[in-house]
């Protein structure tokens, strides 16, 4: 099911995110039991009372999980709520294991943030901090012990594994406005805040391990016909939640799929069931989990075990003021001051440590008269083999090294290409009837033969000249 | 004052609460429910506006730990799954759910 | 062997003969042991005893509770000790972890002898709803001996320990010492950590001491307080030697004698307005005072207590461990249901929200009476102990029972009850619940402990 063109003109998306990603403190974000699901080399072993919901265990907030919550608010231009609580968001599931899930209801650390993308700006809504579910496995039992606990377990039975090395594992929510209209806009903005969030160095979002994951709220506006420019007036009456999406190429198809099946029903002259679908990605297809219907009742209430929290506006513009400057606002500025293209610095600035050191050896190239631009060029074409654990210095002396040529007398050079073009007559001959391509070949062998490095460009006209004669 | 509650308004919390009930048992929760209805429900002669609510008696405010693991309050594997009935290879296990969350 | 009568001996008392070696632990344990085995099979005390406990004693001698046996109420997790809440879901749950209270207690060389019954998951004033059987009162086992800390109250009354610990949501340590006549301290919210014990009413929650003596909670509590960083409502105050509050006196104290004309405390008033003399005597003023309507704690505690419990016994789905949900008595069914209404959508206003805002007038009320008076007394519990079977179909008992406590639990405050009073028909008592303001438990030992010495010509206090 594609979207047809005339289905584009007639609907336009409108489309908000909402993005999980683990944060990566040592500790967990309630207790302090180690946070590292995927490096764990076995399940059950970062576990207390506490994240395992044992009876009398009780949370203690990561103080570094929430300022890096803030950090990441601030860094996408939202306000931050100076007095804020942890919320118990209430609901059964065996990979929870209190029946309760800690996160924020009414009070999020950071609320009205926008982020811009070359197709407008999205708005973010509110970010919040939670802690993350334990992880289940759907296995079918193969051997089992046939005494104890595993007695139960026949071959071939159908069961589900849980694993709590992730229960309660610091997990931020960023939520957006219903201002996404392309899916290549939802795809740029997410692959930007990941960006982000590895720049700030507070996340790995690893997408395959699950440490980001993405849901879209899909739904379609019908298009003013005499005004198809207009904004929207209202929003639409339904909205597609579409569930556990690991990879950004998925999301891409997962909304243009949406966008296709939405349009079909709206054609009929019908609305959309408004419930949560999940992404078979081997179909490439969403399919449908579960309508709105049983309307979830989380009986949210105020987490009496953790007090609340409450920042000065001092507090807020002190952690401002250490916010690094970000990705974005780095390459526009690397441009003008140094002249390095911007889709050469976007490639390049993926961690604030890289992103110093890349500026560290820019300065270096301006003193010795080096366009920085080149070296991000031959850094991005891997031309030179660095990185940023060498000094910027030596990194700097790599590259000239790569493009220093010897002082060599054109006469030398044009006595060795009389030779290279003497003993390679066949190639001549192509060169005569028109295969400008053997100019390669001929470089190539003169360099060879001379043991020198030259100018390339140099020794091309060099050449041409010979092979014209 | 009296609080009528249904048996049916009876299952869907039951349901909420993951609460296994009989339908013998509806009744008699039903009879509970409406006992304790009517004593609370004198609360809503009090007048509480602009009173803001207490959820916390202690009034502390950024009760936080450091990012520090405490491997002292760990379980080992075999603490975790100790009191568990089902286990398999360092998993506790339940019977196969279709992920519908 | 002495006189085989060591299991009535006070904790002070213990701590002096163990301290002179005038008494050995042996001969303690011996006497404590024959104590249990004569009267638990009656009085259903204990639901598990730890056969080890003489060996621990013995290798806690040096430390300053010297190996004395205590009784543990079995909402605290004790690690190898299985600990139930009085509920058939955790019939087989042997925790590998230790409540921060009890590590505590141990550290400071208490032995927990046993775990006491309660109330399932402390649900209730009576012991009724333990799924393990009702505990009986050691003073006259016709009644009941209030609850939750039910087997607690009955193990110190009865002498099946030195000591004992409850825990209190909203009278649960108060009204079983009062039934039982013995001394129950409420720590302020917040002054002894809650890590490990099975969690009822988050926020109200308080574990604490049940005794022979005020001097005994005294040197409990100073044990078993303090910050723990495991938990995130525990004070950092420091915390004060509570045996320094003893022997002070009361003179030129203010106290405040709360609900003196409350409608349904006919009966006892007269008794209660003789003890304000006991206090006039000793040099402390005494004023009636008018407090808030104690009614709408029932209705808050209720309301409150629900929601909390809800959540609280979420967790209990037998995968991690225990049974599962079906294995919920119909108390339990009832709370969990009740605050899984209240706290649900459209209702959450009217019942949640409301109930926390009256729970603000009530600490402002009692802000206003601290400002005038040191500490405020009352009955503990409007009448005496309850007979078996009271609380058959009465879905709100407990909360009645507790309506001269709840509101002062729900502000957080620490409040202590003594035996005021013996009934000689019945060999049944009434308590006195002296309340202080925030942290103030120096000032509820202090008064407690002028009155408990003043009233010693009273042939049942020993």
């Amino acid at each position: 099911m594609k979207t047809d063109n005339t289905n584009k003109n007639k609907y336009s998306l409108v489309c908000g995110l909402e993005i999980h990603a683990e944060l990566k403190t040592n500790s967990k974000l309630f207790c302090g039991c180690k946070n590292d699901p995927f490096g764990a080399e076995k399940p059950n072993i970062y576990t207390c009372p506490t994240c395992l919901g044992m009876p009398g265990g009780s949370p203690v907030a990561n103080k570094k999980a929430i300022e890096w919550t803030i950090k990441v608010g601030l860094a996408l231009g939202c306000k931050i709520n100076l007095f804020s609580k942890f919320d118990r968001k209430n609901y059964f599931y065996p990979d929870l294991p209190k029946s309760y899930q800690i996160s924020q209801y009414d009070l999020p650390f950071c609320y009205d943030g926008v982020l811009e993308t070359s197709f407008g700006p999205v708005g973010i809504t509110r970010i919040h901090l939670e802690e993350d579910t334990g992880k289940l496995l759907h296995k079918t039992i193969e051997k089992v012990n046939s005494a104890g606990r595993e007695a139960g377990l026949g071959h071939g039975k159908q069961v589900s594994l849980i694993d709590f090395n992730r229960s309660s594992v610091p997990l931020m929510e960023i939520v957006t406005e219903p201002d996404i209209h392309s899916a290549e806009q939802a795809k740029e903005y997410a692959k930007e805040i990941r960006k982000i969030l590895k720049y700030l160095d507070v996340a790995d979002c690893d997408m395959d391990q699950g440490g980001m994951r993405l849901e879209a709220n899909i739904s379609l506006a019908p298009i003013d016909k005499n005004n198809p420019s207009s904004k929207l007036s209202k929003l639409p009456n339904y909205k597609v939640e579409v569930k556990n999406i690991n990879s950004f190429r998925f999301m891409e198809q997962a909304i243009d799929f949406e966008m296709g099946r939405q349009a079909e029903i709206l054609n009929d002259g019908k609305v959309p069931t408004q419930e949560t679908r999940g992404w078979n990605s081997v179909k490439s297809i969403t399919f449908s989990q579960r309508t709105k219907e049983d309307s979830e009742d989380y009986r949210y209430f105020p987490d009496p075990d953790l007090p609340p929290i409450r920042y000065s506006r001092e507090n807020i513009e002190a952690m401002r003021a250490e916010l690094p400057e970000l990705p974005a606002q780095k390459s526009k500025r690397w441009a003008t001051e140094y002249g390095v293209e911007e889709r050469y610095s976007k490639q390049l600035i993926s961690h604030e440590i890289f992103a110093n050191w890349l500026e560290e050896s820019f300065k270096i190239c301006v003193k010795e008269k080096i366009e920085p631009n080149k070296f991000a060029g031959a850094l991005i074409n891997k031309n030179i083999r660095v990185s940023h654990v060498m000094s910027s210095i030596i990194a700097v002396e790599e590259f000239k090294k790569l493009s220093q040529t010897d002082e060599v007398a054109d006469d030398e050079i044009i006595s060795v290409i009389t030779d290279v073009i003497s003993q390679n007559n066949d190639a001549v001959i192509k060169f005569k009837s028109g295969d400008t391509k053997v100019i390669g070949f001929f470089i190539g062998q003169t360099m060879r033969k001379l043991g020198k490095k030259v100018d390339n460009k140099k020794l091309g006209e060099l050449l041409l000249n010979e092979l014209k004669k | 004052m009296s609080n009528k509650i249904t048996t049916a308004q009876i299952k869907h919390i039951a349901d909420l609460a993951s609460i296994p009930i009989s339908e013998k048992e509806e009744n008699s929760l039903r009879d509970a429910f409406e006992e304790t209805l009517d004593v609370i429900s004198e609360l809503q002669s009090v007048d509480v506006t602009g009173v803001e609510p207490t959820h916390q008696v202690t009034g502390f405010e950024n009760v936080l730990r450091e990012d520090i693991v405490n491997e002292e309050n760990m379980f080992s594997q075999a603490d975790a799954l100790k009191n568990s009935k089902h286990t398999y290879d360092g998993y506790f296990v339940v019977p196969r759910i279709i992920d519908e969350k | 062997m002495k006189n085989k009568m060591n299991h009535k001996l006070t904790l002070k008392q213990t701590l002096d003969k163990l301290k002179g070696n005038e008494l050995t632990l042996d001969e303690l344990y011996s006497d404590i042991n024959q104590s249990i085995s004569e009267q638990n099979k009656e009085l259903n005390v204990y639901l598990t005893l730890d056969e080890k406990s003489l060996e621990k004693a013995k290798a806690a001698a040096t430390s300053p509770l010297m190996g004395v046996p205590i009784a543990v109420k079995d909402n605290y997790c004790t690690k190898d000790l299985r600990t139930t809440a009085s509920s058939l879901v955790l019939e087989d749950f042997i925790p590998t972890y230790e409540s921060t209270v009890s590590k505590k207690l141990k550290k400071a060389g208490g032995v927990v002898i046993g775990k006491t019954n309660m109330d399932a998951w402390a649900h209730g004033s009576s012991t009724e709803t333990s799924q393990y059987g009702r505990t009986l009162n050691p003073r006259n086992t016709d009644y009941l001996p209030g609850g939750s800390s039910g087997g607690s109250a009955a193990a110190v009354a009865a002498n099946m320990c030195i000591a004992a610990l409850g825990t209190e949501t909203a009278g649960s340590i108060r009204q079983p010492a009062a039934w039982c006549g013995v001394v129950g301290l409420k720590p302020t919210y917040g002054r002894c950590s809650r890590y490990g014990i099975v969690a009822m009413c988050s926020s109200t929650d308080s574990p604490g001491p049940i005794t022979k003596t005020v001097e005994d909670s005294a040197i409990l509590l100073n044990y078993i307080a303090g910050h723990d960083p495991l938990e995130g409502t525990t004070a950092t105050l420091e915390v004060p030697d509570f045996t320094k509050s003893l022997d002070k006196g009361v003179e030129g104290m203010k106290i405040g004698y709360l609900y003196k004309d409350l409608k349904g405390l006919e009966e006892i008033r007269s008794i209660f307005s003789e003890q304000m003399e006991v206090f006039k005597k000793l040099g402390a003023t005494v004023d009636v005072v008018d407090a808030m309507d104690p009614k709408h704690g029932v209705s808050i505690y209720t309301i409150v207590q629900r929601g909390e419990v809800s959540s609280n016994l979420g967790r209990y789905d037998g995968i991690r461990y225990g049974n599962d949900r079906s294995f919920f008595g119909d108390e339990a069914k009832r709370r969990v249901m009740l605050g899984t209404y209240t706290l649900s959508k459209g209702y959450a206003d009217q019942y949640y929200n409301t109930a926390q805002k009256v729970r603000t007038l009530y600490i402002k009320d009692y802000e206003r009476l601290f400002k005038e008076y040191d500490v405020l007394v009352a009955p503990t519990s409007p009448w005496y102990a309850k007979k078996i079977g009271a609380t058959e179909g009465a879905a709100m008992f407990g909360e009645l029972e507790d309506l001269l406590i709840e509101a002062s639990s729900l502000s957080g405050l620490p409040g202590i009850s003594i035996p005021c009073y013996k009934d000689e028909k019945t060999n049944l008592y009434l308590g006195m619940n002296i309340i202080a303001p925030m942290y103030r438990e120096d000032l509820v030992i202090q008064v407690a402990d002028a009155y408990e010495k003043a009233t010693k010509w009273n042939s049942w206090r020993k």
